[in-house]
């Protein structure tokens, strides 16, 4: 995004006092940070990583739901879980160009993938086992993404800023289509009803896990907050959803898997259980069900398409070589 | 992975209907201009947001340094003879 030329020409400013005292009160006066800014190194490093992994969630997230557009029991469920995996990719080429922008670049990106150094959402590596757990990532998966991506939307760096601003018009339908899923199952035979109660049961609680760390064990929370790159904690984030959510599933009829979980009259919200965080860590650190799968799919995809992309780039010399005109704009 | 050449960048531009201009939208990668104009077709226009499309090679495109921002536009600050304020016309003259 915009000119990659200056990228860079701004980071050998020195972080002196002052420059950050100026820079924090740009942030302070809801300035946006745009591409070519000067910035201190710390912020960039955390929106490359940010931002990053959030590309990188966005493209491993199309793996669990690929899973079954083969087999999607009708034409109608096939052609949405099609376009909702289809934005995915969407979604993760926003974040991609906008982590671009801090200077990092896409090559780099896919090797920290394909090589298993990067981080994604921990969800992904979780197994879809049945159709009706197509449905219970899109109510319960997208759904937490949305209560993540809609204050981000608001972010101090502008680039991601309006990445979150697409991505989240786009969300609405990937959460709607899983409940509709799931509502017809619930309103089903019951055999379809254990199904839907047996893929809510798995996945809610990761889905919770989906927040991070609770407040307190979050290292890089404060500094993200005081930068206005993150707007809410992530508990904060975590009970939004609880409260959104558990309507949402007593009207399908079917019970959270929490015996803890209980309307809090004089808080007006939710009280639940407490997170397995033992298992959180566990997934996060490489040894959830799928993770190996997961990255070694990406690889395979990489690849796979190697010859592709060097056929593109010899094809494009060769136009170029011949000096035919390339097909004007207007 | 072998030591791949990156594949360039484009800049996106996008007409959202007739009447208004084309707008930035993104980037993407793409090794030619055939393969951006139908990138970009697919991935910002998967819900009726445009007509036309522009893409270029974001090498291309020169931008003034924010650095230089206050000798670039500063300038403009202290003119407000360019505004129609500036000037006393009586209200009797009515709506100018
Ligand atoms: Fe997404
Ligand atoms: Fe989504």
């Amino acid at each position: 995004m915009y000119s990659q030329g200056l990228i860079g020409a701004g980071s050998e400013n020195k972080e002196t006092p002052e420059f950050l005292a100026a820079f924090q009160a740009r942030i302070d006066a809801d300035e946006k940070i745009e591409p070519n800014d000067q910035m201190p190194a710390a912020y960039r490093k955390t929106l490359i990583r940010q931002i990053g992994q959030h590309a990188h969630s966005e493209i491993v997230g199309m793996l669990p739901e690929g899973n079954w557009i083969t087999r999607a029991p009708t034409l109608r469920r096939k052609a949405a879980l099609l376009a909702k995996v289809q934005d995915e990719g969407g979604h993760g080429l926003y974040l991609y160009s906008a982590a671009e922008t801090l200077g990092v670049s896409r090559k780099e990106m896919t090797e920290e993938l394909i090589s298993g150094r990067a981080k994604y959402s921990s969800i992904f590596n979780y197994p879809t086992q049945t159709w009706a757990d197509i449905g219970a990532i899109g109510w319960l998966v997208d759904g937490a993404a949305i209560m993540n991506q809609v204050p981000l939307c608001r972010c101090s760096y502008g680039p991601y800023a309006r990445a979150m601003i697409r991505v989240c018009k786009e969300e609405s339908f990937h959460q709607r289509q899983g409940y509709e899923i799931i509502l017809t199952l619930a309103e089903g035979s019951e055999a379809q009803k254990d199904m839907a109660q047996d893929a809510l049961n798995r996945w809610w609680w990761p889905s919770l896990m989906m927040f991070g760390p609770p407040d307190g064990e979050s290292p890089n929370s404060d500094q993200s907050t005081l930068w206005k790159i993150k707007r809410f904690t992530n508990d904060e984030l975590r009970q939004k959803f609880v409260d959104a959510t558990v309507p949402q599933a007593l009207r399908l009829g079917l019970s959270l898997p929490d015996e803890a979980l209980k309307w809090n009259e004089t808080q007006e919200r939710y009280d639940y259980g407490e997170i397995d965080w033992d298992e959180f860590w566990n997934v996060v650190k490489g040894h959830g069900p799928l993770n190996k799968e997961r990255v070694a799919a990406r690889k395979k995809a990489w690849d796979e398409g190697a010859w592709v992309r060097d056929a593109a780039m010899a094809h494009a010399k060769k136009v170029s070589q011949l000096n035919i005109t390339p097909i004007a704009a207007e | 992975m072998v030591d791949e050449e990156e594949i360039p960048l484009w800049e996106v531009f996008i007409r959202p209907r007739n009447g208004l201009a084309h707008r930035h939208c993104g980037s993407l990668h793409a090794t030619d201009s055939k393969m951006a104009l139908q990138a970009a077709r697919d991935v910002y226009t998967r819900r009726g947001e445009g007509l036309s499309v522009w893409v270029i090679p974001s090498v291309q495109i020169s931008a003034s340094d924010p650095q230089d921002r206050e000798e670039m536009f500063d300038p403009s600050d202290d003119k407000v003879y360019r505004h129609p304020n500036f000037y006393n016309i009586p209200d009797d003259v009515g709506h100018m």
